[in-house]
């Protein structure tokens, strides 16, 4: 009994000050619009919605503007980033870095420019924007070189729509609700995802919070993908049976008009 | 109507598919090939990664040859004993071909070699082929008879040991010689996605002089099962075979294929092969172009 007492003591003893420092600090309460993002056989992409609310403590709105940053990320894989250079007259890769940690998505929104809002520490330590994303090279030499192939990178993956930055997405309302529209593409690859909150006031985040979202291959599509992957030799079969009955089935129905 | 492709990972228009699948089937319907040296470049230039538009074309260049097939072996057009030699080549082949695909892959190359390859091939075969039918076009006009073409071995196949009698080809020489031609194929069959008949047909009636009445056939043949042997080994490597992609460009090819074929049957065939040179042609000069200016995309993600 008196155990049981002393510790629940101690577990408030140290909860307190925790507890303290959050009602100092507002909270994030976010969500998605989907979390699960299923692609099938007429997907062609798909906007999805982050939104949430600040909660400050004590219902008081601070006197400075707060502002948001949502981002959407994807799963990071390894990757080799091949360069086309001209040689002998025709273009061919000629030369690759590794990256062990590029994400195939990565959107950011924000209700101003992320410069505005964070100074390039800050930004970096968090992974704000683009050109702070961290992705792990190796295998290169020139600090120059890596840099051209980041930039190429982010380059190709804009224009695809896997990487995404709109200084203008987020839309707060009333100082306590925000939302922004994140569109995905058709291209994005499938795996776990995490929408993330920041709430950043004077330079400074001051709260966090994430959500998961899943982005998966569903039906016939996710059936036909896993098929290929793991039963290569049923799939295969498939295939040929599938163009052997077609050519032939075509030909039988030519030949009796 | 937009159709999302699960091994691609990208959506297409369902439509330009199959009207791509449609154009290329009327077309070897016409001249009687398969087709698949137009389909993997077309779908490269739709925006197909390069390997599932090579290991699927080759599916559906199975669905274009299989009545072929059939027609020429119940009117005894294949000479079965050349087309087991040839296709045995073919499987040694479509091996190889694996193993350099994985290895420009992880080169970094693969695209590359894939672009001269198709150069290369499509611009001499283009290129014969065009000359012969021009000449046999003049003759026509002239009022003479083609010139007659003396029915030889390339002395470099007579040098071969072992020597086999192919009774329907008319041919007694070593079965090394189609053994290596199948190879050669089978190994184009996997990197290009191509059933290989525009070298085949050629290769049979030149260097190894079999008789004109079996060439088309057991090149058809050869092409079947050859092409299902690649669609096994992508499917079982790569994984680069796209189901979806494929019934697609096989519904557009084998209804394209028969109004072809009754198209055919009222041009004069030097026309038709002027016509195929032509485009055969087209194609090189539009990959070859490709190669030397400068590419939308400098960098590539693997």
């Amino acid at each position: 009994m008196t155990r049981a007492f002393a510790l629940l003591l101690g577990l408030a003893a140290a909860l307190l000050p925790l507890n303290a420092a959050q009602a100092a600090d507002p909270r994030l309460v976010p969500d998605v619009s989907n979390r699960a993002i299923d692609i099938q056989y007429s997907f062609t992409g798909e906007e999805l919605l982050l939104f949430g609310a600040i909660l400050y403590p004590g219902q008081r709105l601070p006197d400075d503007r707060a502002d948001i940053v949502v981002v959407l990320k994807g799963p990071v894989r390894p990757i080799v980033l091949r360069e086309k250079q001209r040689v002998a007259g025709i273009w061919v890769n000629a030369s690759s870095i590794r990256l062990r940690t590029s994400p195939g998505f990565y959107a950011i929104g924000s209700s101003r420019p992320i410069d505005k809002l964070v100074d390039e520490r800050t930004a970096a330590i968090f992974e704000l924007g683009l050109s702070n994303l961290s992705m792990s090279p190796t295998g290169f030499s020139e600090a120059k070189k890596l840099e051209r192939f980041e930039n190429g990178l982010i380059d190709l993956y804009r224009r695809l729509g896997l990487f995404y930055e709109d200084p203008s997405a987020v839309e707060i309302r009333e100082g306590v609700l925000y939302r922004a529209r994140i569109p995905v593409p058709a291209r994005v690859p499938v795996g776990n995802y995490r929408a993330e909150t920041y709430l950043i006031s004077k330079g400074r985040v001051i709260a966090v919070a994430s959500r998961d979202v899943e982005i998966r291959k569903a039906g016939f599509e996710r059936f036909v993908a896993l098929a290929a992957q793991r039963h290569g030799f049923l799939y295969g079969l498939t295939a040929v049976l599938l163009s052997l009955t077609l050519g032939y089935g075509a030909s039988a129905i030519f030949r009796r008009r | 109507m937009d159709l999302y492709l699960p091994v691609a990972n990208l959506s297409v228009n369902a439509l330009v598919i199959i009207l791509l699948g449609g154009g290329v089937g009327f077309l070897s319907g016409m001249f009687g090939v398969g087709g698949g040296f137009l389909t993997t470049p077309l779908l490269i230039f739709y925006g197909i990664p390069p390997t599932v538009a090579a290991a699927s074309a080759a599916t559906q260049v199975t669905g274009a040859s299989v009545s072929g097939t059939l027609a020429y072996l119940e009117r005894d057009g294949v000479d079965l004993r050349m087309g087991a030699v040839l296709v045995a080549g073919g499987l040694i082949g479509s091996l190889i071909g694996a193993g350099l695909f994985e290895l420009l892959t992880a080169w970094g190359q693969i695209d590359t070699v894939i672009s001269i390859l198709y150069v290369v091939l499509l611009g001499s075969v283009g290129t014969i082929m065009g000359r012969e039918a021009w000449g046999s076009l003049r003759a026509m006009k002239a009022g003479m008879p083609p010139p007659p073409r003396k029915r030889r071995h390339h002395p470099m196949v007579a040098n071969l040991p072992l020597r086999w009698r192919f009774y329907r080809s008319g041919l007694y020489i070593s079965p090394l010689a189609p053994l290596l031609l199948g190879m050669g194929v089978g190994v184009l069959t996997m990197l290009l996605g191509v059933g290989g008949g525009f070298i085949m047909v050629p290769a049979m009636v030149y260097l190894l002089g079999m008789g004109t009445q079996v060439v088309v056939g057991t090149s058809l043949f050869q092409i079947l099962f050859v092409t299902i042997a690649t669609t096994m080994v992508h499917s079982m490597t790569t994984g680069a075979v796209d189901i979806v992609l494929a019934g697609l460009l096989l519904l557009g090819s084998v209804t394209g294929a028969q109004v072809g074929a009754r198209f055919a049957q009222s041009v004069r065939p030097e026309y038709l092969r002027l016509l195929l040179a032509g485009i055969v042609l087209l194609v090189a000069l539009r990959m070859g172009v490709d190669l030397f200016i400068r590419p939308e995309e400098i960098y590539t993600v693997q």
